[in-house]
């Protein structure tokens, strides 16, 4: 099945749509809140700035939760609600209008305000869109700015990516009824992965390739009907959703991890452009093979182990699918704080039907079934690495997934090492 | 509405998740959205604990609200008592919880939990982590302490050591160093809480005759409670530097009725190193070294005396985030011919900085920031901490070890002595000068060339006062770690006199000026 863009491209519909049980948990969930993505937003878009409306919590958790404060002055920061502010003393939105007034004097080479929804300002139910909307006019045209919500009673990790970039889609440009089909890869990735993305597709003649997120925020990509897009991370919910109702087409595709990954997700967009057989194969050949050859080194020691992963980033299933079929391990559970079968089915169908995958968490019951797996690594967060560690378990934090460029050819190594090195360290030690 | 980017302190509940994490068989029920669960890792990956805090989040989401959000909270607590089966039982709301007014002092109570449950009232909207702390460890004393036996008949003389926390800066290593001293001096420790306690322990905190207050942030509430309910006084010092230890044992001796001659006697077996290491010749180099001081009222109070008294350096500015003990540190503040700076604003903390131009900055996690930024040596003395606040080794503040260390730690950024002459004579040698900083250091410590301080200071030459160019070039060949005060002291000099141009001449009167 596939459907026709209007410059005459077609797409595939998503096949099989996994029917496997899925275990759902309601219960303590020990994962970040969406607000945690703007760590690495705000580095991806240089002249952004992300304002969180929220409590002394939600700067703690900034400062706290990647345990850096690296960065001289961050692009991002918190105006707190105060008693007064609840009390109704003052006028919320006037002294978030004052707060912005004093924030863009200071950061004048700002170009992009985001005002980032918290718990708090949920459940009081402020109205930052409409915030957005009053303070876009008066700071126009040298300012725009968007809101939207990373709040943990809403939003998980790296929901707040998919929240902030579905934000930008209806600010795109539109894309002229007949340009040519285009293709836009969707999601944050590293410059690096998105330099070596960008060179495959062109000599593949797919081109110009655009970016969402971009690097600055005049240069985000336009969109129309004759946009097909591929998403570089499975947690666009969201985004996906804002872009199809700009026209634009998703091409479903396993994720770009490791070798095999990359190869069908790339091989997704050339089959859509009509890319031949042989041009596609003389263009990834070299690449594949030097991450295959990568893989192969960690694979010795990785093959036949078992991986149990807590919910965090909702890349789990596509990294259970490369350590099933391309590092040679097991995974006894695979855990997804949401599990969006529509963007996931490739992945998840390629998972052996043994594999037990959670959606949600209850972390105690949880923490249970992994001692029973007693597995051979478990990927989890940083409130739970340590303490497993100190029950015999070896660990694999979860936040380096994400943190550490993995997509695409060249860092299928590295993304295998990640896995290597936690079990490696323990062969080390003889203390 | 408050603009920030980072906080010195964290919300109330985090005060209170310090508190039951301390201790050994308290559970914390917290009502509270997922996400707030990063406050786990402050313990599990700062302070390298071994178990997860002892803490369950109800974990409410958007569809909970218009549902039943008390009876998550309900479910919650009861889980958690019938899997961890603590001795006791905290209950409470972070600040999206509290918003949501569940009471879940009143929801704990319709349970008929067989453990005690203490409900705490942590307004998130204006109070922070130190007060969460402090008034979490007072409720467990006022709701629990009382109902321990009566004070019985004891061979001698006990006190209560009071305040110590889970991340506490180096709390794990000053109760051991205190309770070694007591012991040595010949009180018996009675109870150490929070830090270890078990609940049955709050239950024979009246066994003691007085409380040692070791961290008034964290446990001067309870003390005064104690104070007033069982007649336990408590001390005043906090027992950090030398002269602070030798003061602490004489409050003490007071409180336990030892004698002076005890009190003599004790100090001639027992001291630090750090009299003498201040009175070697080679700290010479450290006299008059303006420092500046910042961070909880404890430590910024303790710290300043440490490195004025002890150390003799200049204090040339001193401050607080600690709202709640202002007083003391403006008091002290003022004793030094300073005014306190007062704030949990890091950005006019980092202003101050750059103003004063000190030599040293002693200070938190937020100062070692603003210092690598300035090009400035520093040293952490205070909260809040980092992961390379919980060392390996044995690195207490307090007693008469911790003195040992707070030499270490107030001389070890600093350019060593002759180091120091050395960079003064050969100011233009290609490889020892101004860039390279301290050769102990490696190469971390260069970082001021293009740091705000330095351009900042480069262009702050007032309009109506104009540098010759051989004044400048002179100027360039004072060492760095000088040269930001030497250009003011040289300004301030030419513009009390009323010279329009300063020549290397004026620079020279100037350093003669203000030498000191």
């Amino acid at each position: 099945m596939s459907v026709n863009t209007a410059s005459g491209i077609s797409v595939p519909q998503p096949t099989g749509c996994s029917q496997r049980p899925i275990l759902h948990e309601r219960g303590q969930h020990e994962v970040f809140c969406g607000l945690t993505g703007i760590m690495w937003l705000h580095r991806k878009i240089q002249d952004a700035f992300f304002l969180i409306v929220g409590s002394r919590t939600c700067a703690h958790l900034m400062q706290s939760a990647a345990g850096v404060m690296i960065f001289a002055e961050p692009r991002f920061g918190t105006a707190i609600m105060e008693e007064r502010d609840l009390a109704g003393i003052g006028d919320m939105h006037d002294e978030l209008d004052a707060v912005v007034e004093k924030l863009l004097k200071r950061r004048p080479e700002i170009r992009l305000l985001f005002l980032v929804g918290s718990c708090p300002s949920e459940v009081i139910k402020l109205d930052l869109g409409r915030a957005a909307q009053r303070l876009s006019q008066r700071h126009n045209p040298s300012v725009r700015i968007l809101n939207y919500s990373g709040s943990g009673i809403e939003t998980t990790f790296t929901q707040g990516e998919d929240n902030c970039l579905a934000s930008i889609v209806p600010t795109l440009p539109p894309e002229p009824k007949d340009a040519p089909a285009n293709l836009m890869v969707v999601g944050a990735l590293s410059d690096v992965v998105e330099d070596q993305f960008n060179r495959l597709f062109e000599e593949m003649g797919i081109g110009p390739v655009r970016f969402l997120p971009a690097r600055l925020a005049d240069d985000m990509p336009p969109v129309g009907e004759n946009t097909v897009f591929l998403l570089a991370q499975p947690f666009l919910t969201e985004t996906k959703r804002a872009l199809e109702e700009r026209g634009a087409k998703h091409i479903p595709a396993i994720f770009p991890l490791g070798a095999e990954g990359t190869t069908q997700w790339l091989k997704a967009a050339a089959d859509v452009f009509n890319v031949s057989e042989t041009t596609f194969e003389s263009v990834v050949e070299k690449p594949r093979e030097r991450a295959e050859r990568a893989i192969s080194q960690h694979r010795e020691k990785l093959n036949g182990k078992s991986a149990f992963f807590f919910p965090d980033s909702q890349l789990e299933i596509p990294l259970a699918r490369f350590l099933y079929e391309e590092l040679g391990m097991d995974t006894s559970e695979v855990g997804t704080p949401y599990l969006n079968r529509n963007i996931l089915a490739p992945d998840l169908n390629r998972l052996p039907d043994s594999m037990r995958v959670s959606e949600g968490q209850d972390v105690d019951r949880q923490l249970d079934r992994c001692r029973d797996d007693n597995p051979d690594i478990v990927v989890c967060g940083l409130g739970l690495a340590n303490p497993l560690e100190v029950e015999g378990l070896t660990t694999k934090w979860s936040i380096e997934l994400v943190f550490t460029p993995i997509q695409g050819y060249e860092q299928a190594g590295d993304l295998a090492e990640l896995f290597a090195r936690p079990l490696n360290r323990r062969t080390r030690l003889a203390v | 509405m408050q603009l920030t980017v980072w906080t010195y302190e964290g919300p109330p509940h985090v005060g209170a998740m310090r508190v039951a994490t301390a201790m050994t068989d308290l559970h914390y029920v917290l009502h509270a959205p997922q996400g707030d669960t990063y406050a786990d890792l402050l313990f599990t990956m700062i302070e390298r604990r071994k178990k997860r805090p002892p803490v369950t989040f109800t974990t409410f989401q958007a569809r909970d609200l218009g549902g039943d959000t008390s009876q998550l909270f309900m479910d919650a607590a009861r889980d958690a008592q019938a899997r961890f089966e603590p001795a006791a039982m905290i209950v409470g709301a972070s600040c999206t919880g509290e918003l949501i007014q569940d009471d879940p002092g009143g929801l704990a109570k319709t349970l008929g939990l067989p453990i005690p449950v203490i409900p705490l009232e942590l307004p998130s909207y204006s109070k922070k982590e130190n007060w969460g702390a402090s008034e979490t460890f007072y409720q467990l004393v006022r709701n629990l302490a009382s109902h321990g036996p009566d004070k019985e008949p004891f061979d001698g003389v006990s006190c209560n050591i009071v305040g110590p926390t889970a991340l506490g800066f180096r709390h794990r290593d000053d109760v051991r160093e205190i309770v070694n001293l007591l012991e040595a001096f010949g009180v018996t420790v009675n109870v150490v809480a929070p830090l270890d306690a078990e609940v049955r322990d709050i239950l024979r905190l009246k066994q003691a005759d007085f409380n040692v207050c070791l961290y008034p942030e964290t446990g001067m509430t309870a003390c005064q409670w104690m104070k007033r309910q069982f007649k336990q006084p408590f001390t005043q010092t906090v027992p950090i530097g030398v002269g602070a230890t030798i003061d602490f044992l004489k409050e003490v001796a007071t409180l336990a009725g030892l004698s002076e001659d005890h009190v003599e006697t004790f100090l001639q077996e027992h001291d630090s190193r750090l009299p003498w290491y201040s009175r070697s010749i080679d700290s010479t180099y450290l006299t008059g070294k303006r420092v500046f001081v910042f961070g909880d009222a404890t430590h910024a109070l303790s710290i300043a005396r440490v490195a004025k008294e002890e150390m003799g350096y200049e204090v040339v500015g001193m401050g607080t985030y600690s709202r709640e003990f202002a007083r003391d540190v403006r008091e002290l503040a003022e004793s030094y011919g300073l005014e306190a700076l007062i704030t949990d604003d890091y950005l006019e903390v980092e202003d101050a900085i750059e103003q004063l131009q000190p030599e040293l900055v002693l200070g938190s996690q937020m100062e070692r920031h603003i210092a690598k930024r300035l090009g400035l040596p520093c040293a952490v003395i205070s909260s809040p901490v980092h992961v390379q606040d919980f060392p390996a080794r044995y690195s207490p503040q307090m007693g008469f070890e911790g003195a040992n260390v707070l030499f270490d730690t107030l001389v070890h950024p600093l350019t060593m002595g002759l180091e120091e002459h050395l960079l003064h004579m050969f100011r233009d040698d290609f490889e020892f000068n101004d860039d390279a900083g301290p050769s102990h250091l490696g190469h971390s410590a260069k970082q001021k060339t293009n740091s705000k301080a330095a351009q900042t200071t480069e262009t702050q030459k007032s309009v109506d006062l104009v540098w010759t160019q051989d004044a400048e070039q002179e100027l360039k060949k004072i060492p760095f770690f000088v040269r930001g005060k030497a250009r003011r002291n040289t300004e301030k000099y030419a513009s009390t006199r009323g010279l329009a141009e300063i020549t290397m001449e004026t620079l020279y009167e100037a350093k003669s000026h203000f030498s000191r």
